[in-house]
């Protein structure tokens, strides 16, 4: 789209809603902005009702933060924590069903290079552990084994937080959680490697705790999945509500993640980098 | 758009196609009628997993794809991430079809909901089968009893002719702005989709004239429908009385816009029911296949010297009420035959009429067993005998 499309007629402007107009005037709509940019631009997020130091809400606001083209990106998410700041932002978002993310994604993305044949639309699956690892495993797997070229960002919380803080089959090893009484009896979901197995071209593995980090991998995701084929980013994002550890700890617990599980991986197919190496540098 | 084989096509309106161009006779089965309708429907984006009977029709889909006729195809993982897949093409704004049968509607059934409920224009053919209690692949539609308050239009073919008119007629009604609903046009599988038959089909260098996502009342998700700050979907009740109301309110206009509906199914299909001989005091009331074997046992019944009247129903969501009341007037015996256990079109008939005692609620066959004419028949000679008609 063009900025001109959400422009309101002078007459109308008056009664939009005071963050509907400082989208218009100062959100990040075909300026190239990132995360470092945060704080000097209208950000696509609103408030949110996600608790008390949030990994998720903090996720969300890096990712959308990140993206190369704002203007021309869709996202799919499903049901979970995830969709409480999905549903706050100022880009076409749409949940449907729990796990079927990235089936809807690939249908979508498919329909949109028929109808809009000249413009890249970015579309993005952006969701959490359950729905990618468990419940929609399958549909994960074949959207990246088809090469659909979308983007897929697991927010992982490792537990189901909305229902009330189940064990996922992204919680750790030993971890006592609902429905896992006894402590989980096996290791994370390998998702990375899944990925790179089922034909990802991109994967990469971060934390909250590392945001220019998040933005560079967000953003070569996003490309990547433009021109080559399907790609992957896991991010930690810790859950104080469900896991019970201080909200006010959330970057701290990330950033300790990285020096574990969380240890920075990423993965790029040689066509992947080809394509990367010959672009303009970029935020 | 990419240039393809349908750009060959000239477009035309459904009125134009379904009411004005000239008819040729073909002479093809319920699975290839449905590969000619989506040929003349312009369809954009179809997905399909196989089952039978299904299969042989979205093979055919899949065969316009490799000739142009479709700009995207492909074989998904299952049924559920088929409707889901489906549901994205739609959202991004084009024309979407897809089929499915028995078993394979049960695994996507939670997709159903979601597309009334996100207001798509889906069609969506059901080929009717068992489903496993035990495990059948044969005709039969209960399937059609699971659906029937998913919010989506449900249209019952008789025959290969009927599917190809519901299906073109099926687009019309499901993109209209009142509407805007997933349309299903059932057939009972096996009966319609094998069976050779005589289809009169309009030419196939015409098209129906492209989906205008713009004229939608729900914005195509492609960030090019200002406003931006959306979500497509249903209001997510958050369990306070307000968000509740919001919820229930869209609910209820889903259920408004099926029945915004019914001029549309009248105009293209010729009405929600169809009536023959309604002044006789036995009537039979019918659906799918089981109107082609109603209309034998008409012929046995005359023979036998009785004057019995027969109804088919098109439309089975939106539910013609008010036409089955004014059809049953005079109607002292009302008999349903079914293809399925549970007797829902006589759930439904019985639902509908004052003095239902004088409804039977069978013949029903199932498992595979076909349904000879003289089944109706005695049922209708035992309900005469046992309301002292005969």
């Amino acid at each position: 789209m063009s900025t001109r499309i959400i422009t309101p007629t002078p007459s109308l402007a008056e009664y939009l809603p005071p963050e509907y107009q400082e989208l218009v005037s100062s959100g990040p709509h075909g300026k190239n902005l990132g995360v470092e940019d945060l704080g000097s631009f209208k950000e696509l997020i609103e408030e949110h009702p996600h608790c008390a130091g949030c990994g998720v809400s903090l996720g969300v606001r890096l990712v959308v933060a990140s993206l190369p083209a704002p203007e021309d990106t869709i996202v799919i998410g499903s049901p979970g924590c995830s969709f409480f700041s999905l549903l706050q932002t100022a880009l076409n978002y749409s949940t449907t069903a729990f796990g079927n993310q990235n089936a809807v994604a690939s249908g979508l993305k498919r329909m949109l290079t028929i109808r809009h044949p000249d413009t890249h639309k970015d579309v993005m699956v952006i969701v959490g552990d359950g729905a990618i690892a468990d419940i929609g495993l399958d549909m994960t797997l074949h959207s990246w084994f088809r090469q659909e070229k979308i983007t897929t960002i697991m927010l992982d919380n490792e537990v189901y937080g909305n229902t009330g803080g189940q064990e996922s089959g992204m919680s750790a090893l030993g971890k006592v959680l609902h429905m896992a009484p006894k402590g989980k009896s096996f290791p994370k979901i390998p998702m990375l490697e899944m990925a790179r197995t089922a034909g990802c071209a991109y994967g990469a593995r971060v934390t909250v705790a590392n945001p220019r980090r998040v933005g560079r991998v967000v953003r070569n995701a996003i490309l990547i999945a433009r021109e080559i084929g399907p790609t992957y980013v896991q991010i930690f994002t810790p859950c104080p509500t469900n896991l019970k550890t201080a909200p006010h700890k959330t970057i701290e617990v990330a950033k300790e993640a990285q020096n574990g599980v969380y240890k920075f991986e990423e993965f790029l197919t040689d066509e992947a980098a080809a394509f990367l190496e010959g672009l303009a540098p970029t935020k | 758009m990419r240039d393809t084989t349908r750009d060959s096509q000239r477009p035309i309106s459904a009125d134009q196609m379904l009411f004005d161009e000239p008819r040729i006779e073909h002479f093809i089965t319920g699975s290839e009628a449905v590969a000619e309708a989506v040929k003349r429907a312009g369809v954009e984006m179809a997905i399909a997993y196989p089952i039978t009977p299904q299969s042989e029709s979205m093979h055919l889909v899949g065969e316009l794809y490799d000739q142009g006729y479709v700009e995207d195809f492909y074989r998904a993982e299952n049924e559920f991430a088929v409707m889901a897949a489906i549901h994205g093409a739609a959202l991004g704004g084009g024309r979407v079809f897809t089929a499915t049968s028995g078993p394979g509607t049960l695994r996507a059934m939670e997709m159903f909901p979601v597309w009334a409920g996100a207001r798509q224009p889906i069609v969506c053919a059901f080929m009717c089968r068992g489903v496993s209690l035990p495990p059948s692949i044969q005709p039969e539609n209960i399937e059609m009893s699971m659906l029937l308050d998913t919010g989506m239009i449900m249209l019952h073919a008789e025959n290969a002719q009927d599917v190809t008119d519901m299906i073109l007629a099926s687009f019309a009604i499901a993109e209209m702005p009142e509407v805007h609903l997933p349309v299903g046009v059932f057939m009972d599988g096996f009966f319609v989709t094998h069976t050779r038959e005589v289809v009169q089909l309009p030419p196939a260098d015409l098209c129906l004239a492209p989906y205008c996502s713009e004229h939608a009342p729900v914005p195509a998700l492609n960030m090019e429908t200002p406003p931006m700050r959306v979500t497509r979907d249903p209001l997510l009740n958050k369990s306070n009385f307000v968000s509740g109301a919001a919820n229930a309110s869209w609910h209820q206009e889903v259920l408004a816009a099926a029945e915004r509906a019914r001029p549309h199914i009248n105009h293209y299909l010729g009405g929600t029911i169809e009536v023959e001989n309604p002044e006789a005091e036995v009537l039979i009331i019918a659906s799918g296949t089981a109107v082609s074997q109603s209309r034998e046992a008409l012929r046995l019944l005359s023979a036998q010297g009785v004057n019995a009247g027969l109804v088919k129903v098109r439309s089975i969501r939106p539910f013609p009420t008010d036409e089955i009341i004014a059809a049953t007037e005079h109607a002292r015996l009302i008999v349903v035959p079914e293809f399925n256990a549970g007797g829902w079109l006589a759930r439904e008939v019985k639902a509908a009429l004052d003095h239902n005692s004088r409804v039977v609620a069978g013949p029903r066959v199932f498992g595979g067993m076909s349904m000879p004419p003289g089944l109706i028949v005695s049922a209708v000679n035992e309900g005469m005998q046992a309301r002292g008609l005969a």
